[in-house]
């Protein structure tokens, strides 16, 4: 049996200014309607939950990807394939503990920070980018894979890399990616 | 709240895929503020932050603007080609201010629904875009009320009425 021919659909690219200036306009006004930062962190993440568990299902039509046998593969396929379609860069990926279930992923270069030079004033724990540890949480969760996912360093709070970290919590469910109902 | 930007550089450029993470975006905004009118006034609000940011990442030459009409051909031509990858399909006017730009394939509405369905739920989606339109109006000197309007799905009609001081 031969291989179907694999169709690159025509998929509609967005302008990368309007998206990360839009995305800039969301988080300003997250910021007038919540005082604490840790109420805007926390806005960005559950709307970033309800875009992964939804996105997850593009991403899955126009990868092609295979059946994962391990976390490690899983966040390699975030890094190269996910990132890489939705955002334009490739994160690379370290595994920090032996049982191999923490990852991170480090970002030389974030696209939606390009037009942030530094935190507003008064906003020193803001998760600017938070929206997307809700994405890839989400996401996860609808292939069945419960994790942590949060900043573990940002260049916006000084550090010199961005780096996302992904805590896998439930073993692997043995059988194929299924739909959730 | 402003954050600091970086000084302008040279043409925008693509990325990929970005589309549905931008609908998904734009449809997880809906669920600010309470009542319909005051989200509308947000996200009206932020899409004029976002038109002024864009005009000033336009090419400069682009600024020297002739007429009133010029700009707003620019709108339709320039502006639509960088934020949708389309023209703006009609562009009239009364020649005493106010301009009616009609999309007959808005990219926002094109994946609702065809037809008077939903017709309801559009304004949310069109409110960003005329603060961006608008936005952009701004950062070209020119000061704008700008409203939509839906008949059916997918079309979408702007008026802009200039604003004389």
């Amino acid at each position: 049996m031969s291989r179907p021919a694999h169709r690159r659909p025509e998929y509609h690219k967005i302008n990368k200014d309007l998206f990360v200036l839009t995305y800039g306009a969301l988080v300003a006004q997250l910021c007038k309607d919540y005082e604490k930062d840790e109420d805007v962190n926390k806005y960005l993440d559950k709307m970033g939950y309800g875009i992964g568990t939804r996105l997850v299902e593009d991403f899955l039509a126009r990868s092609c990807v295979r059946r994962c046998h391990s976390y490690s593969e899983i966040t390699d396929i975030i890094a190269q394939v996910a990132f890489k379609m939705y955002l334009g860069i490739t994160p690379s990926v370290t595994c920090n503990n032996p049982s191999r279930t923490e990852f991170s992923l480090i970002l030389d270069k974030n696209p939606l920070v390009e037009f942030v030079e530094e935190l507003p004033a008064g906003r020193s724990s803001l998760c600017y980018c938070n929206l997307l540890c809700g994405i890839i949480r989400g996401a996860l969760e609808m292939v069945h894979l419960a994790a942590d996912v949060t900043f573990l360093q940002d260049t916006l709070k000084g550090d010199r890399v961005t780096e996302i970290g992904i805590t896998f919590l439930k073993k692997l469910d043995e059988k194929k990616y299924r739909r959730k109902k | 709240m402003p954050l600091h930007t970086k000084k302008p550089r040279s043409p925008t450029s693509v990325s990929p895929g970005g589309s549905p993470g931008a609908i998904l975006l734009g449809q997880t905004c809906l669920h600010q503020g309470p009542g319909q009118k005051t989200s509308l006034s947000v996200l009206e609000g932020m899409g004029f932050r976002v038109g002024q940011a864009l005009g000033e990442r336009l090419p400069q030459e682009t600024l020297a603007f002739r007429e009133e009409l010029d700009v707003l051909k620019f709108l339709c031509k320039d502006l639509w080609v960088a934020v949708f990858q389309k023209q703006m399909d009609s562009l009239r006017t009364n020649h005493q201010g106010t301009y009616v730009l009609q999309d007959n394939s808005f990219p926002l509405l094109i994946r609702m629904a065809s037809g008077p369905q939903y017709l309801e739920e559009a304004p949310k989606f069109l409110a960003f875009t005329c603060g961006l339109l608008r936005g952009t109006l701004s950062t070209l000197g020119i000061k704008s009320l700008v409203t939509a309007s839906v008949a059916s799905l997918p079309t979408c009609k702007f008026q802009v009425v200039i604003q004389k001081t």
